[in-house]
């Protein structure tokens, strides 16, 4: 019982918060249950992007062999604190020939979209700030306008290294929008619904009480699940794919006229796009806020959801501090080229594993299926090149 | 409640129409519209239309809106010079704005009750889709095909 208590806690919190309005109309409790949920919302993320940002900087600072931020706090972690005031006091600079409007507006919407998309994860028991039946489709719909705030940025700076940035930026966030949803189509095929706590709800039983039924121990799931997050990674414009902004050719592309409080805006919506992309991957494949065994349920659900999604995002700093950064091409032919197929091979996939009445026939032949076309596209795109000494075509 | 959404929805998208319409930077006018997608948008949700309301803002807002401004951007950039009042756009409007409003004032039904509907699910278009309208889904997914095909082509001139 007392587990349940500790489940339960913010919702308890919130209802009672919302008892301190006895006789409020229907309508002035609804604004102030959804202002609880944004302020919560806000606080929970605000404080994870403080602390994911120092802690980006140490694991990068470990892969690489030297301190990091130590100077600040107990072991540096008050240095979000320090870079937040550096960031405030710092001088706004809007170019002289800029498009005013377009570059004022440009990080508050682009902060605006990464906030809402948060908000249809379910991130514990009961907890979904913005419960709706599209929940999935409210995600994709909001990330589509990302586009054009950073369309806005590149535009509204009236420099052609911000207007070159966003428009790498924009040309792979759509190219990767593709199979980001179509990986999605096989889990909301399976169950049914697009509402992200039924998502979560097909999870939740256990095989044994050891093997929790997650998508991704299924052979379309785990396939769909690797193409999800690349494709997260290309969206959130993170190594190695941040050709939008690659320091060495563009400046800091559609961010470059941006300095100060609005350049951290920017920051911030980054990092916000990553926990989305992250949430979305742990609710659609990872079992959202369940446990992986069912002994552990006592421990309360948005802890395991917070555990996965930190899992995540230590697999996306790990990744940045291991790979290169890619070519545009390279980025633009694996798009339509692999991960296009290979997500409508998951689609497939996942209907043969439904029909064959999700057992292990269904599952040995959805595995077959994704071999093949994984080993058959291989071939294919393998252009037999041997690596021989790099000829240059345009600067020579 | 719903009748304040209603005129604040309003408002909004009948601002950013106006502002499309008459703004002097085409980037401007472009962005506007995006204003007037959104608030079309807002009006589905209002009306218990969840899923229309996110398709509209998929497909207007994450690619015709996008769409749009890279035409713009791509094509030319002298024209921020003001070509002056354009007349035959407002009588062109003004006409098409009578019909509407005569159309509206004759047609008998708005005074009836709107009869009661089962929500509309994601479950039910998808239903409908597979069995009534197969073929109009697969008409359009040819023509989908062969655009796709058809852009490849005109990009590939280059290779020869």
């Amino acid at each position: 019982m007392s587990g349940d208590f500790v489940d339960q806690i913010f919702i308890r919190a919130k209802q009672l918060l919302l008892s301190l309005l006895p006789g409020a109309p229907d309508w002035l409790l609804e604004i102030a249950s959804s202002v609880i949920n944004i302020a919560a919302l806000l606080g929970a993320f605000l404080t994870l992007f403080a602390l994911i940002s120092v802690l980006e900087r140490k694991i990068l600072a470990r892969i690489q062999n030297r301190y990091g931020p130590n100077r600040v706090g107990p072991y540096g972690l008050l240095q979000p604190v320090a870079d937040g005031i550096k960031m405030l006091i710092k001088e706004d600079i809007v170019p002289m020939r800029a498009d005013k409007l377009l570059h004022f507006l440009a990080p508050i919407m682009i902060a605006a979209t990464a906030i809402l998309a948060l908000g249809v994860i379910p991130y514990g028991r009961n907890m979904t700030p913005f419960a709706i039946d599209g929940g999935i489709l409210f995600f994709f719909a909001v990330g589509s306008t990302t586009e054009l705030a950073v369309f806005m940025a590149g535009w509204g700076s009236n420099n052609k290294f911000s207007m070159l940035g966003a428009m790498r930026a924009i040309a792979q966030m759509i190219s990767y929008e593709l199979p980001l949803i179509i990986t999605t189509l096989p889990v909301v095929m399976v169950v049914g619904s697009l509402s992200p706590d039924s998502i979560v709800a097909a999870q939740s039983n256990y095989s044994l009480g050891l093997v929790p039924h997650w998508f991704v121990l299924t052979p379309w799931g785990a396939a769909a699940f690797m193409l999800f997050f690349v494709s997260g990674l290309v969206e959130s414009n993170r190594t190695p794919f941040d050709v939008p902004e690659g320091e060495s050719e563009i400046v800091a592309g559609h961010m470059t006229e941006y300095s100060g409080f609005k350049y951290a805006t920017f920051f911030m919506a980054e990092y916000f796009g990553m926990f989305a992309v992250s949430g979305l991957a742990v609710t659609l494949f990872l079992g959202g806020w369940h446990a992986p065994i069912s002994a552990l349920q006592i421990i309360p659900s948005y802890v395991w959801f917070f555990a996965k999604l930190s899992a995540l995002l230590f697999v996306y700093i790990w990744i940045r501090g291991t790979l290169p950064r890619t070519r545009i091409d390279q980025i633009m032919n694996f798009a339509w080229k692999f991960m296009l197929p290979m997500a409508f091979t998951c689609i497939i996939a996942a209907a043969v594993w439904h029909y064959e009445g999700r057992r292990l026939a269904g599952w040995l032949w959805s595995f077959g299926l994704i071999a093949v076309v994984h080993f058959g596209l291989s071939r294919l795109l393998d252009t037999g090149k041997k690596f021989a000494p790099r000829t240059y075509r345009f600067a020579e | 409640m719903s009748a304040v959404a209603f005129v604040l929805i309003s408002i909004l998208t009948l601002a950013g129409a106006l502002a499309a319409a008459t703004l002097p930077r085409l980037i401007h006018a472009a962005l506007s519209l995006v204003v007037t997608f959104l608030g079309m948008a807002a009006f589905f949700f209002l009306l218990g239309a969840e899923f229309v309301g996110l398709v509209q803002v998929f497909v207007y807002v994450g690619a015709v809106a996008v769409l749009i401004v890279f035409t713009i951007l791509l094509t030319r950039r002298d024209i921020e010079k003001d070509r002056g009042f354009n007349w035959s756009g407002a009588v062109i409007a003004i006409a098409v704005f009578t019909g509407l409003i005569w159309a509206i004032l004759r047609t008998p039904t708005l005074a009836m009750v709107a009869p009661q509907i089962p929500p509309l699910t994601v479950r039910r278009i998808g239903e409908v889709l597979m069995t009534g309208f197969v073929w109009p889904l697969q008409c359009v997914g040819l023509l989908l095909t062969a655009a796709l095909i058809g852009a490849l082509i005109l990009v590939r001139e280059e290779k020869r």
